[in-house]
């Protein structure tokens, strides 16, 4: 077995059963924990504060225009990676022809050259992201172990696609099962670390939004 | 645990200087663990240290003080959370991926989540996780409380206020001070009454200093012929068990209120101009009794406004030049009060000039949720406070009005602090002044 069928073999299988367990235990165990009761008389009622959980879901995707000026380069910084990250991720023909051998589906794709200049946007960005951490005296403040390794497992995947994409490095198939254990490493350290925000962000969003509409509070 | 870049001591109070480590850590410990439910658990897995909450706080925004960043203030409630209750506690315990919470960090973030923090809410508005990262740090504060490291001005104020009611001995009862009042304003003080519909209270600020506020809710009431009553056994909305992190004290002095408003069979409870005295009651009283309140608990505001709506109240208008409103954080953004007060103000011809961060995006005054009576939080309050006035004196207005006692004060202090030329003045106030026919 060489390094390629190893890491989307044996490796990949146990990095999804990691990663599938993980994350459902970790939204599990949230849901396990007591529910407190909302016992106040509410202002508004329960289909105007679900509307307004389901309003809080997008609107929370960009700042209220009081806080823009000050949070305008985490904003910018954080929505240029994201979009770069989906597309070399989803856009990609041999992202897609990987992915649809799992779920049977797929969809068209960019042209290579033009994922491949989104992907070198997309890292430039990334270290720009790390060097703002390093930089930015409350993003310094608050960093931890997880902030660090979730860079470094993401700026991984980045690199050595970028890598396998040009043939340089090593031979072409070294590269390219560093970086399908990359991903499978992504797998593995996702339900342990802050890369998880992706399925809590939607539902916080909706709860406090909840919350807040029920005092008719903004939200 | 991130280390505090500034040195100081804890303020204690002596029942609370008298508690070891061990006993400190537990009480946190104890604390925390029964904070944690699916809502707080949901906020704590959320965050990304995105640290966007820093930029919405008045604390950080006004020193740029990295350790004022909102998010971390609950850093000890967080560690708390990985270590026994999160998906993987047993193997951050295993591994001492976390440390246990040290009797010397809380005793360090007692200035974080007292002194430089009013649960006014503004980070959770910012949030693009959208974490309610303010009832956070009240639960963090409760930890704090459970370990004996309240503030002593707060832990003080909040024991003989669950022991006799009012958060501090007086020269004479307060509710002797009320009639005094109701005697100096000629004013009828309706008191003890055995049954009425409206039960009245007031923030003990207004009793010490800001009597006429006082009267002016009587005079209110009076014009209105509400059947009303203040209650010598429950007088004083604020409670400082919620500012202290006491919860059961925080209920027990909820409670008072509530059992008068049984007693007298009120169908309406009245929260004067107190914005933190509105949230605890209004929305936190019934989750801690485990029931809902059997009356309606309103701001004074909103009852007025009510009673102009359904043509009750009608005011006479008011030349008072350009005239500017600070928005309590505890009724507004996160009490939704939002609407009551400028119809208050429009019934008397009075249109507001806004200040560039309004309703529920005003900047807190600084003082609310404890701060202003914690002495050692002055010199920062007064940054806070400072900012504040610029923002105001940007407006232009000869006339500066809010509906919070608090509020009031904390401006009142910054203004002999910078001798600032406005003087605050109470929304109810204003509204007894300008009754139509009255």
């Amino acid at each position: 077995m060489d390094l390629v069928d190893f890491a989307r073999g044996p490796a990949l299988k146990v990095a999804f059963v990691i990663f599938f367990i993980g994350v459902v235990w970790r939204l599990v165990n949230v849901l396990l924990l007591h529910h407190r009761r909302n016992l106040s008389e509410p202002r508004r009622g329960v289909a105007e504060s679900v509307f307004g959980g389901l309003k809080a879901m997008g609107s929370r995707s960009w700042p209220h225009p009081e806080f823009i000026k000050r949070t305008i380069t985490g904003e910018a910084l954080g929505y240029s990676y994201h979009i770069g990250l989906f597309i070399v991720i989803l856009l990609f023909a041999p992202h897609i022809i990987f992915f649809g051998s799992f779920i049977g589906v797929r969809w068209p794709a960019l042209p290579n050259g033009v994922v491949t200049i989104f992907a070198v946007i997309t890292v430039t960005l990334f270290v720009a992201v790390l060097f703002r951490r390093l930089a930015h005296p409350v993003l310094r403040r608050l960093s931890n172990f997880d902030d660090f390794f979730s860079w470094f497992v993401v700026a991984l995947l980045l690199v050595t696609g970028l890598m396998a994409t040009a043939h340089v490095g090593a031979p072409y198939p070294t590269i390219l099962g560093l970086h399908i254990l990359s991903f499978d490493l992504l797998l593995i350290w996702y339900p342990f670390g802050k890369l998880m925000h992706a399925f809590y962000i939607f539902p916080t969003r909706a709860v406090d939004g909840y919350l807040l509409t029920r005092k008719g509070a903004p939200s | 645990m991130n280390r505090s870049s500034v040195e100081f001591h804890a303020n204690l109070a002596a029942d609370e200087v008298a508690l070891g480590e061990r006993e400190r850590v537990a009480g946190a410990m104890r604390a925390f663990t029964r904070e944690i439910g699916a809502l707080s658990a949901l906020r704590l897995e959320s965050c990304v240290h995105c640290g966007m909450c820093a930029d919405a706080c008045h604390f950080y925004i006004a020193t740029e003080d990295p350790q004022y960043t909102p998010v971390l203030k609950v850093e000890p409630f967080k560690q708390a959370f990985k270590r026994e209750a999160g998906a993987f506690a047993p193997f951050f315990r295993w591994f001492a991926l976390k440390r246990r919470v040290t009797a010397d960090e809380l005793e360090r973030w007692q200035h974080l989540l007292f002194d430089s923090c009013n649960m006014c809410g503004r980070c959770s508005l910012i949030c693009p996780m959208g974490i309610d990262v303010a009832e956070l740090i009240e639960q963090a504060r409760r930890g704090l409380f459970e370990a004996g490291l309240a503030p002593k001005e707060l832990y003080e104020k909040a024991a003989h206020q669950r022991r006799t009611g009012q958060p501090e001995a007086s020269s004479e009862p307060y509710r002797d001070r009320l009639l005094a009042i109701g005697w100096q304003f000629k004013v009828e003080m309706p008191l003890d009454k055995p049954q009425a519909e409206v039960m009245l209270t007031v923030p003990r600020t207004d009793i010490e200093h800001y009597p006429a506020a006082v009267a002016a809710l009587a005079r209110v009431m009076a014009h209105l012929k509400a059947d009303c009553t203040f209650r010598s056994d429950g007088l004083i909305a604020e409670n400082y068990g919620y500012y202290a992190g006491g919860r059961d004290w925080q209920r027990e002095i909820s409670l008072r209120l509530i059992d008068q408003a049984l007693a007298c069979k009120a169908k309406v409870l009245i929260v004067p101009e107190c914005g933190h005295a509105y949230s605890a009651l209004r929305w936190e009283a019934a989750e801690l009794i485990g029931k809902p309140l059997p009356f309606k608990v309103r701001h004074v505001t909103e009852f007025l406004a009510e009673a102009l709506a359904d043509g009750r109240l009608k005011l006479r208008s008011a030349d008072l030049g350009v005239t500017a409103f600070h928005d309590p954080c505890q009724l507004v953004r996160k009490g939704g009060v939002t609407s009551a007060p400028r119809q208050l103000l429009h019934a008397m011809g009075v249109k507001p000039r806004e200040t560039t961060r309004h309703v529920g995006f005003n900047v807190c005054c600084g003082g609310g949720g404890g701060v202003l009576d914690i002495e050692r939080a002055a010199p920062l309050r007064y940054r806070v406070v400072e900012e504040k006035f610029h923002e105001i004196d940007g407006t232009g207005a000869r006339t500066f009005l809010t509906s919070c006692s608090d509020c009031r004060r904390t401006f009142d202090d910054g203004k002999q602090r910078f001798n600032w030329q406005q003087t605050p003045r109470s929304l109810l106030e204003l509204v007894a002044e300008h009754l139509q026919g009255g």
